[in-house]
């Protein structure tokens, strides 16, 4: 009853090889680390796209990368943490939620588009007369 | 150096260069392909992770679903009257170096922290212990969540509809 079924590919297993190669090949050897990392990279270009960009739609391209670097967080804690599989269930309510904001969001920027003629976000500053 | 470090290595270089050129491309509509790959990116670092439900869901939703929705976005809210659509940027250079000193910042927490890390059981094959938690664990939050899709669904289609005059 009680199998326990391993990913095969687990890089968990390196830990012993790390000990045994006197950590040379440590920063090589991909662990918890190198995930953060690319979360961490793949946040700060999103943040920098929500800032850069004048069109409406480019700031949403921005959140949607904002929300996968979340979401890889979320999964890399999950596996690497110990926490079964609590990380993966969360990481799905994000993507949810993600598609919920930007169904949303678009349906303003077409609103926005009907008033306004055109969607950058520096023109559009006065409510509605 | 096994394969399964080069395979992390290929998806993390097709993720965050793909996510460069989203935010630097002037044209729209190649910005919204090169979101695409982004999130075939991400969806093989789920896999590695060993979160395949998850990987296939991110595929379904995000690249069937957002990035479609992102695509009528952008040809809906723009005059095609020209053959590319493109798009400007502002203030470019103080936002290359505020989000590069804040990268800098996460990347050196993340490195230098000492994370208690082990590798914890998941099983091969998800779909069936996330199902289980999800009706078990969180439930609420699943039933939550279905009352706000549907909040969703009937406002953006009450935002969006044409009026009639």
């Amino acid at each position: 009853m009680l199998d326990t079924r391993f990913w095969i590919l687990d890089s968990g297993y390196s830990i012993l090889d790390n000990e045994i190669n006197n950590g040379r090949s440590k920063l090589l050897h991909v662990g918890l680390t190198h995930f953060l990392i690319v979360s961490a990279i793949l946040f700060s270009l999103g943040i920098y796209g929500i800032v850069t960009r004048k069109n409406a739609v480019m700031v949403l391209m921005g959140i949607e990368l904002v929300l996968n670097s979340a979401n890889i967080n979320f999964i890399a804690f999950s596996k690497y943490g110990n926490f079964g599989l609590s990380g993966q269930v969360i990481a799905l309510f994000v993507i949810i939620l993600a598609a919920a904001e930007a169904a949303i969001a678009l349906a303003i920027v077409l609103n926005i588009y009907k008033t306004f003629s055109n969607v950058n976000v520096d023109e559009i500053d006065h409510l509605k007369e | 150096m096994n394969f399964y470090d080069i395979i992390f290595y290929i998806f993390a270089a097709i993720t965050l260069l793909s996510a460069l050129f989203v935010v630097t491309t002037r044209n729209i509509v190649h910005s919204a392909f090169y979101l695409m790959f982004t999130f075939f990116g991400v969806a093989g670092i789920y896999v590695l992770l060993g979160a395949d439900f998850i990987a296939i869901s991110q595929i379904l939703i995000y690249v069937g679903g957002i990035l479609i929705l992102l695509l009528f976005g952008v040809m809906l809210t723009n005059k095609i009257t020209n053959v590319e659509i493109r798009t400007g940027t502002v203030h470019m250079l103080p936002a290359a170096i505020a989000s590069g000193i804040f990268m800098g910042a996460v990347v050196a927490v993340m490195v230098w922290t000492e994370w208690k890390s082990e590798p914890s059981e998941i099983p091969l094959t998800t779909t069936k212990d996330i199902g289980r938690l999800l009706l078990t664990d969180y439930v609420l939050i699943f039933e939550l969540l279905g009352i706000l899709l549907l909040v969703a669904l009937i406002g953006a289609a009450s935002i969006a509809r044409r009026d009639k005059e």
